[in-house]
């Protein structure tokens, strides 16, 4: 069960022929994939692209309707391995993942299924985390499309656009025999728009009748000589085919075409950022309508060379408006200008920021140097630099692009504006393991940490500072494969339960059996891909009705032939997992050491009890709420409690002492009472502030009767104290 | 080419879970149903997980749109410079929306919360890390060309609803949006989510926008101390003596001592800190009572050390009973249990017995050892049950011995040589002993926390010896800065070293 839940957005599959489809991008996709009538789905979740996985698993009935097979695949290597079906089979199929970290773990398959080619449409959705909020290294999907030559769409982001992208896909892949990649950028998987939708289609050719009617064609298997036939066959034949299509179906866009003798180049995905910018700088209307001449490359690969030729005809200069680098497009584009003998100058990345997000910010400055280069528009009059008068207030010049600079921060606003780096949910159950290595830390010293992908990652960053590489998802056992000697201490490894079953389990746990490693891993096991958006996977506890999962971890260990492997119930057993860990360290058993931390991720438990809980406290059965708190006259304001948890409930108010200025620690309102900070004060003997609240709802006759009596006693005691301590008040 | 017509750009800066997505979408169902092509999107990822993201919504007429014959391409992230309205959930983040150029003098209606929400940095910093708000209010301040502003945290609880509701009020009271009321409201209700307290909320919100509510705090009101009313001789003697014998000016913390002294042990404790406080009084200094209000706060802190004695007494009484309830939020037929996480160890436990007894245990090998084996892991206590109840009020009761245990003797000794410092000090440079005063801050925490301050004192304390009489009050207040920096000490090294003091 994932973290939302896509009921309302599944009644938005059922839409057909004429109604309007609301809703974000990426549900777009997943609704254009049924209106092109495909019959198998795959793919491995992550952001920009869960909401597909999840809403179509929310969607069984109808993709039970149409025929379709969904798969939550292993990864995104089998993801891609699964488009093995539209070889030999009229069978249209897709695949979506996270890019390009998704990218890269498809790209054997990947490679495999463009050398042999495909009968079926076949489209690879790639999400593209490029830029602000991204949490992967930031490279582009572009590279691998042009390994492997595979067609690569980069839509304008608009949802008719995207969802026509989709349907053309199909009908490229089919038409040239090649697999297509759709990439769509984070912001445009999120953009929230409507287009109108069409009826869902069946599939006339169905997976039944395949595995009924199996076909084979060793001309399409990827061994000697047919190998190298592909790819001669890759540029004789498909790639013509595919320009004749793209050429054809007017893929590419032009806009204003004539309008001008100079002209902006630029990829689908940048489209309406830069027009935003033509617009600040009145060289366009919020229509779209432009002074400066278009070339929309809606298909980012193959450039088409007579598109490009009969755009830069008769134009002084172009600019390539390509973000990401190296340059792919722009030294495409400069072979073809060149081969063809053109005086078009060409500019790219001489105006435009080389690395790094094109915000409209960068666009405006690049789209600003290139007009005033070809005297397109009037150079800003300079300003001599104003020698700052203190009490002046600053206002922004008027004007349509007046303040396109963010406002130079001044050093006292950065001073006080902090970073806010992502952290562990409120109760995560990951929390509790990284306070306990710090515990640990302190006993035995710092050890080698390989970090692996995941929430769990989060442990590099304060409070925490625990992490010294990560070298890919379920890669953080083979992270510390040779920091594997003689030595006084162990490395450490950490895993998440998604990245072990992902690929941890051979390339780091069964690495290590053979590799007689001696080191420690430690797997969190939090029933979910949780970073990702909580999905099930194998070990998830969920009863899921068309997934198999309790499969635990502990036998998949033990089944490649892991020795000494411990499994802790409840990870907010801070001391119980220091112990757990130094053990580990410790020991004189050789061999590689797992210990296996298991929790329910907190988001998920909180959205599945919550409304449990409030409805039983309705129905009047007795329930307990935990809350936890710190008494503020006994806190003395040190706040080591926060340094070795961070939890966000937990946080600061001023000090109500006369006598004290420091802030003393407070719980807030959205603790959910996992314990932890109780724990952590035990553990490391910190503090006795802490308290504990148990509410009990609808208590019991018993509970009552106990409150009473404890009432009447306590309370005198407390009265008689009160009384004696009045008479010195004053 | 000109346009007549702009989207309407709003951008919300939000933290993960504060119902920023919530608030973008309602924006855009109320453009969706009253005529306005709508878009929105954002960057979440793991900035969902606590870290701060930003929605970004534009708005565009249908029948401008239809008139013009075309469709409007509308961004999909802001443009500095070109935003109408920034709503931020927090101070911080209204910075942020500052820093980042969304908000400028020309046309951004900056619609903030006042409250904050710390980040990890102000949290946990040894002493006080928090940034100043009035530096925050002042940036965004003189930023916005509106800036409506009020504590929409403080709002959001009172109408039992959450800040996209008071922020969505307050946008529509601002009258920034070309919609009514009845439109904003309508929109809430075909969410169909807590409707009744969102509405709630929604309606407080818009009326403090509609009257113009830019938040300005009252003017702290200088709380007037109300005279000391003493029933009792003993303090009403004390309570004579402070006003007899020190100037007014430092009179509101001298008693606020004094009753923190009473309180902690008896009056003739008390007693005994005002002889102290007697002796600082009669210390030249610049005429401003600086040395005399800061060693008057200090030491009473410092006199009033906490131990276990003391914990238990605050632990078991009926206000601290009542605060947990209120903390807690206790509804009227709900039992409350309150448990307290205490990990007392040998160190503690010799602490609070009677000076002999506790000598004689940290001397002892078997009666120690077997101590030490009950005390390894910390325990749970249910102060609200009776068992932990007289437990713990047997432990306060200890203090009646307090001045004999070891601890007592350890902490005097410390009083004393700190004392002795600042009279030495103050002959020579008043300045310099304020910032000796204000080095009892160092010391604070249990357990290993208070060994660490402690550490820190004495190291600092070191220095001023070895600087002597050439100190400049400037290096004392960077040394105890440092000591605060961080748990291991390494910035003290360096200040240290930089003054080679080290």
């Amino acid at each position: 069960m994932a973290e939302r839940s896509f009921v309302e957005e599944v009644k938005k599959l059922r839409l057909s022929g004429g109604d309007v489809f609301r809703g974000e991008g990426i549900l777009a996709v997943t609704k254009a994939l049924l209106e092109s009538g495909v019959s198998y789905v795959a793919g491995y979740q992550g952001a920009p692209i869960s909401h597909l996985m999840d809403v179509l698993a929310d969607a069984q009935d109808i993709l039970a309707e149409q025929g379709i097979r969904f798969e939550n695949s292993a990864s995104e290597a089998t993801a891609a391995a699964t488009l093995a079906a539209s070889v030999n089979y009229p069978l249209r199929g897709a695949v979506t993942f996270k890019a390009t970290v998704g990218t890269n773990v498809a790209s054997d398959a990947l490679a495999n299924l463009a050398s042999g080619g495909v009968t079926g449409g076949a489209l690879i959705i790639v999400g593209e985390d490029y830029g602000e909020g991204s949490s992967i290294m930031q490279e582009r999907s572009h590279a691998f499309a042009m390994k492997s030559q595979i067609w690569l769409l980069d839509p304008r982001p608009n949802l008719p656009s995207i969802v026509d992208a989709v349907k053309q896909g199909f009908d490229l892949s089919e038409a040239s025999n090649t697999p297509v990649m759709l990439q769509l950028r984070i912001r445009a998987c999120h953009v929230h728009g409507h287009f109108i939708a069409g009826d869902n289609k069946r599939a006339k050719f169905t997976l039944k009748d395949a595995l009924e009617n199996p076909q084979r064609d060793v001309g399409r298997i990827v061994l000697p000589p047919a190998s190298f036939v592909h790819e001669q066959e890759k540029v004789r034949e498909r790639w013509p085919a595919a320009v004749r299509f793209i050429e054809e179906r007017k893929l590419n866009e032009f806009f204003s075409e004539d309008a001008d003798d100079i002209g902006i180049i630029v990829q689908g995905g940048s489209y309406n950022t830069l027009l935003r910018a033509l617009e600040r700088l009145g060289l366009a209307d919020v229509y779209g309508n432009t002074q400066v001449p278009l070339y929309v490359m809606n298909v980012a690969y193959p450039v088409i060379e007579s598109e490009v030729i009969r755009f830069c005809e008769g134009k002084r200069a172009v600019l390539i408006v390509e973000e990401g680098q190296p340059n792919f497009v722009e030294q495409n584009l400069a072979t073809i200008l060149r081969q063809a003998g053109s005086t078009t100058a060409l500019h790219g990345k001489d105006m435009l920021p080389v690395a790094g997000e094109y915000t409209a910010s960068e666009l405006l400055k690049g789209a600003r140097s290139f007009c005033e280069r070809y005297e397109c528009l009037a150079p800003l009059p300079v300003t001599p630099p104003v020698r700052k008068v203190i009490p002046l207030k600053e206002v922004a010049a008027i004007g349509v692009d007046a303040a396109p600079e963010p406002a130079q921060p001044s050093t006292s606003l950065a001073e006080v504006v902090h970073a806010r780096p992502p952290g562990f949910c409120t109760g995560c159950p990951e929390r509790p393991i990284f306070s306990a290595m710090k515990l640990v830390e302190r006993e035995l010293g710092p050890h080698h940490v390989s970090a692996d992908i995941g929430c769990h990652l989060f442990s590099i960053l304060p409070p925490f500072n625990i992490g010294n590489t990560t070298m890919g998802y379920g890669l953080g056992g083979a992270g510390a494969a040779a920091l594997n000697a003689p030595a006084g201490k162990r490395a450490i490894s950490m895993m998440g339960d998604g990245g072990f079953w992902h690929n941890g389990l051979t390339s780091g746990v069964a690495n290590a059996v053979f590799n007689k490693s001696d080191n420690l891993t430690i797997v969190v096991d939090n029933n979910y891909t949780s970073a990702t958006g909580g999905q099930d996977i194998l070990s998830s506890n969920a009863v899921n009705k068309t997934r198999s999962t309790g499969h635990e971890i502990e036998r998949a260990v033990r089944g490649v032939g892991v020795e000494w492997v411990k499994t802790l119930r409840r990870t907010y057993d801070v001391a119980g997992m220091r112990d757990a860990l130094k053990e580990a360290l410790t020991t004189s058993k050789k061999g590689p050491k797992v210990l296996i931390a298991q929790s329910e991720c907190m988001l998920n438990k909180q959205r599945r009890e919550k409304p449990l809980v409030r409805k039983a406290i309705a129905d009047g059965k007795r329930m307990v709420r935990e809350k936890f708190g710190v008494d503020s006259d006994t806190c003395t304001g040190d706040h080591s409690c926060i340094r070795l948890s961070g939890c966000p409930s937990l946080s600061i108010k001023p000090n109500p002492d006369p006598l004290r200025s420091d802030p003393v620690a407070t719980v807030l309102d959205s603790c959910v009472g996992c314990g932890v900070c109780g724990e952590v004060s035990h553990a490391a003997v910190l503090c006795p502030s802490f308290y504990k609240a148990q509410i009990v709802s609808n208590p019991s006759r018993w509970d009552l009767l106990r409150e009473r009596v404890r009432a009447a006693i306590i309370g005198w005691l407390q009265r008689g104290e009160a009384r004696r301590r009045e008479t010195y008040a004053f | 080419m000109t346009n007549k017509v702009q989207p309407i750009k709003i951008a919300i800066l939000a933290m993960g879970g504060e119902g920023g997505g919530v608030l973008a979408d309602w924006i855009v169902d109320m453009g969706e149903a009253n005529g306005y092509v709508a878009q929105t999107t954002s960057v979440p990822g793991v900035a969902q997980r606590t870290g701060a993201t930003i929605y970004y919504v534009e708005l565009y007429p249908n029948a401008q749109a239809e008139a013009d014959g075309g469709r409007p391409v509308l961004a999909l992230m802001p443009l500095p410079g070109d935003v109408d309205v920034v709503l931020a959930s927090e101070l911080m983040e209204a910075g942020r929306a500052v820093q980042r150029g969304l908000v400028t003098g020309d046309r951004t209606t900056l619609i903030a919360s006042t409250h904050r929400v710390f980040s990890i940095a102000e949290k946990s910093a040894l002493g006080d890390g928090r940034v100043d708000s009035a530096q925050l209010l002042a940036h965004t301040g003189r930023a916005a060309k509106r800036f409506i502003r009020f504590d929409m945290a403080q709002a959001a609880e009172a109408s039992g609803s959450v800040i996209s509701a008071v922020l969505f009020g307050a946008l529509a009271g601002s009258g920034v949006l070309p919609f009514s009321r009845a439109q904003f409201e309508a929109t809430i209700e075909r969410g169909g989510v807590g409707v009744k307290p969102s509405l709630k909320a929604f309606g407080a919100a818009f009326a403090r926008a509609q009257g113009g509510d830019d938040g300005e705090a009252l003017p702290e009101a200088a709380a007037a101390m109300p005279a000391p009313r003493p029933r009792h001789p003993a303090v009403r003697a004390l309570v004579e003596r402070v006003q007899r014998e020190f100037p007014a000016a430092s009179h509101d913390l001298l008693l606020e001592g004094v009753r923190r002294l009473i309180d902690y042990q008896d009056t003739a404790y008390a007693s005994l800190y005002l002889d102290r406080m007697a002796a600082v009084a009669a210390l030249p200094d610049h005429g401003d009572q600086r040395l005399l209000r800061e060693t008057a706060r200090h030491l009473a802190l410092w006199m009033s050390y906490e131990d276990t004695a003391r914990v238990a007494a605050l632990k078991t009484r009926a206000t601290r009973f009542e605060r947990v309830r209120g903390e807690a939020r206790v509804q009227p037929g709900q039992v409350l249990a309150i448990n307290e996480y205490m990990h007392p160890r040998l160190q503690e436990i010799c602490e609070t017995l009677p000076g002999g007894i506790g000598r004689w245990l940290m001397n002892s090998t078997l009666p120690k050892r077997i101590v030490e084996r009950f005390t390894q892991h910390g325990r749970v206590i249910q102060t609200s049950s009776l068992h932990g109840y007289l437990m713990l009020r047997t432990v306060a009761a200890m203090k009646r011995w307090r001045r004999s245990t070891m601890r007592y003797a350890e902490e005097n000794r410390r009083i004393e040589e700190w004392l002795q410092r600042i009279a030495a000090t103050a002959q020579r440079n008043p300045d310099l002993a304020v910032e000796l005063a204000q080095c009892q801050r160092l010391v604070k925490g249990y357990s290993d926390t208070h060994e660490r301050g402690i550490r820190n004192y004495d190291t600092v304390m070191r220095a001023v010896e070895r600087a002597g009489a050439g100190l400049a009050p400037a290096t004392l207040r960077e040394l105890r800065d440092a000591a605060l920096a961080d748990e291991h000490g390494h910035k003290l090294q360096a200040a240290l070293a930089q003054h080679a003091l080290a």
